[in-house]
């Protein structure tokens, strides 16, 4: 199947022999009517926003989230195939463009993707969807063979009469458009599943292994430009003076364009627009701009813990660590700033013409992207469009509430005047670009009595907020406390009579921005490698110990369920250490073992990880055991190898793959996944996977060897 | 003038000799299915047979490439390349799909080399392909897959 070209399909039809095109009704108006809509309550957008059938029997399933591997496109469709009884052959997905009012993510309110919510703002709303189309194909089939509706069957895509009439979905596609939809159609009960719940086979897989599946800068519309930027290099700097004679010189080379974001290359061709840039010189006035070296700034978070802090969870009294006969034990825990560096660096296509433009690229944020290209272009919002592309990653980069990608595109495109561009970041420009996951220090005092009983946990935090300043703020920031800084850190479920979570708020100019598992990413990190030397100090098991703090209930079963998976008999075995993490993030419960070996090179080698996985029911087991690999191997290659360095002025040291290193394929471990079967509703898996692989190594790599990881990355030395 | 046959069609470009194969492969074919992913040979996304063996192409200048063979993900064919195929549909080995056509096009060499690689082989012959996604889990079974597809 190709997304591309059943989602222009979708979109440019203008035959109606489509439930979505031929159903007049005002949907937008029923949108913005109904009542406080939520996941559990769509609100009544019919069928025809979502599910297209064709004569050919093809389903598509306009896809509301982006698929950037996570995998929405498969389990969306999965959800209305389930509904619709449909043959999962006959299964296809289209990314939905931008529209708010038909497409919001039901736990947002805006459309976008992020916080792994697809499954679980979905799972209703699409399973009515599916389940409204049947109705109604149900519906025009009775009528069609003069038989009552009850009568007919649904089955692997056809639909029967006990008389012995059948049809495949196509036959009636036209004449169940004029049927009405029934507002609220019984859901099938889960012991009625037939595909919920079972390994489907991605519909993107096939033209994502061939080469032919279509992404943004895979796109050449007539006439195209293509444009890189030179942008500042420290952060905060803006364009001083503008030399593009040589540039200009370029052969391929069209123009050169001053706008606010920096200096525009525009191009025959991207070859030329890289030629032209190089050949730019550009001064950057600094005055006002973030020239702080690395150590200066974690100096400043360090410090930050000394000033004002903001109280996040408070409960019991601390003074109980200072009861004699109880052992304190303090550690520090540094984490530097990280690039999400997705495969497919940021870039964008625009067409600007006739009081109108239509941009099409990997936007995650639809809700925040598409007001602002008018707002850039000073056109009405009605006049700007977005398609919605595949993207190659993203793990939080692409969903910008400052809408900073598409409003640099828009200024390419008012800068070059009527015409169609492309936009596109260099790998440099990615990893130098900033919006990262913030540096952070978490200073933790903790105490445990004689009978090794925790009776003190104080976990103090200093970071930049995320939300502060951007249109989340009101949502996520309460009393000076971003939710995002101390999420992971807060609400924990061990039984801590007496603690305290604070946070200092860092105030710095380099842009930060959510990277996969936000702020579980360090959170989790810092809060299990304590709880471990918290452990020790009591000579408990990490997992034992774990299990004794925990009430009974889901977490409890994930850790237990990891500790026989990998036939836990403690933390050092011979010459193999191991560790345990584990994590709740987006309401999933993970915990995971590794398996470290000492091989010399100065830091762990990771043979093997067990994963054990509770995130409610699992709509397709195949992507939520990809999803805890993926993010392992994600988590794992970060807390060993990767930081954002500033140097001196503020440059960013790091440029592209040789001196930011990804995780390769001898470093991967084995990886096995278990998912904990519950009929609880479904929860997000595209983060979950990556907190408790940190930590799970760090614990083991001290089990091991004894040295305790109290800055990141473990081998600091290569990020020189 | 650089004349360069890819995927068996012969083609004469008059660019700038620096350009890279990367860039006219895409921009001047459309021949969009090799990747940018970094620019500097780091990370395998733009994976393409040049003369039998593999080449990174944002790094090989057209300059260099008169009279060579150049086999793109789009013009690839023959028992390890649709046992590859197989094996990566049937393992649903890609997340995002950036990397994959690298992915496929080295994982695809090795098997004409190789054809039972170990898992040391797979992780010499796939170390030059990144994938952010982490998929090597996957990458490696679909691997062993195809490898015994072909056997068999």
């Amino acid at each position: 199947m190709t997304v591309q070209t059943s989602r222009r399909g979708f979109l440019r039809a203008s035959a109606g022999l489509v439930i979505a095109m031929a159903l007049p009704l005002p949907m937008r108006v029923m949108a913005q009517e109904a009542a406080a809509p939520s996941a559990a309550n769509p609100p009544p957008i019919p069928p025809n926003a979502f599910v297209q059938i064709a004569p050919d029997d093809t389903v598509t399933v306009v896809i509301k989230h982006i698929e950037f591997g996570q995998g929405p496109l498969t389990g969306l469709a999965t959800l209305v195939a389930e509904e619709l009884d449909a043959d999962w052959a006959q299964m296809r997905g289209a990314l939905a463009p931008a529209n708010t009012p038909l497409y919001a993510n039901l736990l947002m309110g805006a459309q976008g993707t992020g916080g792994s919510t697809a499954i679980a703002n979905s799972f209703v709303q699409m399973r009515r969807a599916g389940a409204q189309a049947r109705a109604m194909l149900v519906a025009a089939a009775a009528a069609e063979w003069g038989v009552p509706a009850a009568e007919i069957t649904v089955a692997k895509g056809r639909i029967a009469h006990p008389s012995g009439k059948e049809s495949g979905f196509g036959a009636f596609a036209e004449a169940a458009a004029q049927q009405t939809a029934p507002e609220a159609p019984t859901l099938k009960t889960p012991d009625q599943w037939v595909l919920i719940g079972t390994d489907l086979p991605k519909l993107d897989t096939a033209e994502k292994s061939d080469g032919k599946a279509i992404f943004t800068l895979d796109q050449y519309p007539e006439g195209l430009q293509v444009v890189v930027v030179a942008h500042p290099d420290v952060f905060g700097a803006k364009v001083g003076s503008v030399d593009d004679t040589a540039a200009l010189a370029v052969a391929g080379v069209k123009a050169v364009r001053t706008i606010p974001q920096g200096v525009a290359v525009y191009a025959d061709n991207t070859f030329a627009a890289l030629k032209g840039r190089k050949a730019l010189k550009v001064t950057w006035d600094t005055s006002g701009a973030e020239t702080r070296d690395s150590a200066a700034l974690l100096a400043a978070h360090v410090a930050a813990l000394d000033g004002e802090l903001h109280e996040a969870e408070a409960a019991g009294d601390l003074a109980a660590m200072d009861a004699p006969g109880v052992t304190v034990v303090e550690a520090e825990y540094s984490f530097p700033f990280l690039a999400h560096a997705p495969m497919e660096t940021l870039d964008g296509v625009i067409t600007l013409g006739d009081g109108k433009a239509h941009a099409a690229f990997g936007s995650q944020f639809p809700t925040f992207d598409q007001p602002a290209i008018a707002q850039t272009l000073g056109l009405p919002p009605e006049a700007v469009t977005i398609d919605v592309m595949l993207a190659g990653g993203s793990f939080g980069r692409r969903a910008t509430p400052d809408a900073h990608l598409a409003v640099e595109l828009a200024e390419v495109a008012k800068a070059g005047g009527p015409g169609s561009y492309k936009l596109m970041w260099t790998r440099e420009d990615d990893i130098r670009g900033g919006y990262y996951r913030p540096m952070s220090v978490h200073r933790f005092r903790g105490a445990v009595d004689a009978e090794g009983k925790i009776v003190g946990w104080q976990n103090l935090v200093a970071t930049k907020s995320i939300a502060a300043g951007s249109p989340m703020e009101p949502m996520m920031v309460r009393d000076g406390v971003d939710s995002t800084s101390v999420e992971g850190s807060i609400g924990l479920p061990y039984a801590l009579p007496n603690k305290r979570i604070a946070l200092a708020n860092v105030e710095t100019l380099i842009p930060v921005l959510w990277w996969r598992s936000v702020g579980s990413s360090h959170t989790a990190f810092a809060t299990e490698m304590f709880m471990d030397e918290l452990l020790q100090a009591a000579g408990k098991d990490p997992v034992q110990g774990r299990l004794d703090l925990l009430p009974d209930g889901r977490e409890k079963v994930v850790i237990q369920k990891v500790a026989e998976m990998a036939g836990w008999k403690g933390a050092k075995q011979g010459e193999k250490g191991y560790g345990i993490g584990y994590a709740k993030s987006f309401g999933t419960y993970v915990a995971q073992i590794a398996e470290v070996e000492d091989r010399g090179t100065g830091y762990p080698h990771v043979t093997r990880v067990w994963c054990a996985v509770d995130c409610g029911i699992a709509v397709n087991p195949n992507i939520v055991r990809a999803q805890m690999e993926g993010g392992i191997g994600f988590g794992l290659g970060t807390a060993l190898f990767n930081a954002v360095r500033f140097g001196e002025g503020g440059h960013v040291v790091q440029s592209n793959f040789n001196n930011y290193r990804m995780l390769r394929i001898a470093e991967m471990p084995r990886v096995e996944v278990e998912i904990i079967k519950t009929d609880a509703d479904p929860t997000g898996v595209g983060e979950p996977g990556v907190p408790p692989i940190g930590p799970a190594v760090a614990n083991a790599w001290r089990a091991l060897t004894g040295k305790a990881t109290r800055a990141l990355p473990m081998l600091s030395e290569e990020i020189a | 003038m650089t004349t360069i046959t890819i995927n068996g069609e012969s083609h004469d470009f008059n660019l700038d000799p620096d350009t890279p194969l990367l860039w006219v492969l895409r921009d001047e074919l459309k021949m969009t299915g090799t990747k940018f992913g970094c620019g500097v040979a780091q990370c395998g996304a733009c994976t393409v047979m040049l003369n039998g063996m593999p080449r990174r192409s944002c790094i090989t200048p057209i300059k260099a490439l008169d009279g060579a063979e150049v086999t793109t993900i789009e013009g690839m064919s023959g028992p390890e390349y649709d046992a590859i195929q197989a094996a990566w549909r049937a393992i649903d080995v890609p997340q995002c799909g950036w990397c994959q056509s690298g992915q496929v096009m080295s994982a695809t060499m090795l098997l004409q080399q190789l054809p039972a690689p170990s898992d040391e082989e797979i992780d010499q012959a796939m170390a030059g392909n990144v994938c952010r996604c982490a998929t090597y889990h996957r990458i490696r079974a679909a691997i062993h897959d195809a490898a015994k597809t072909l056997e068999g």
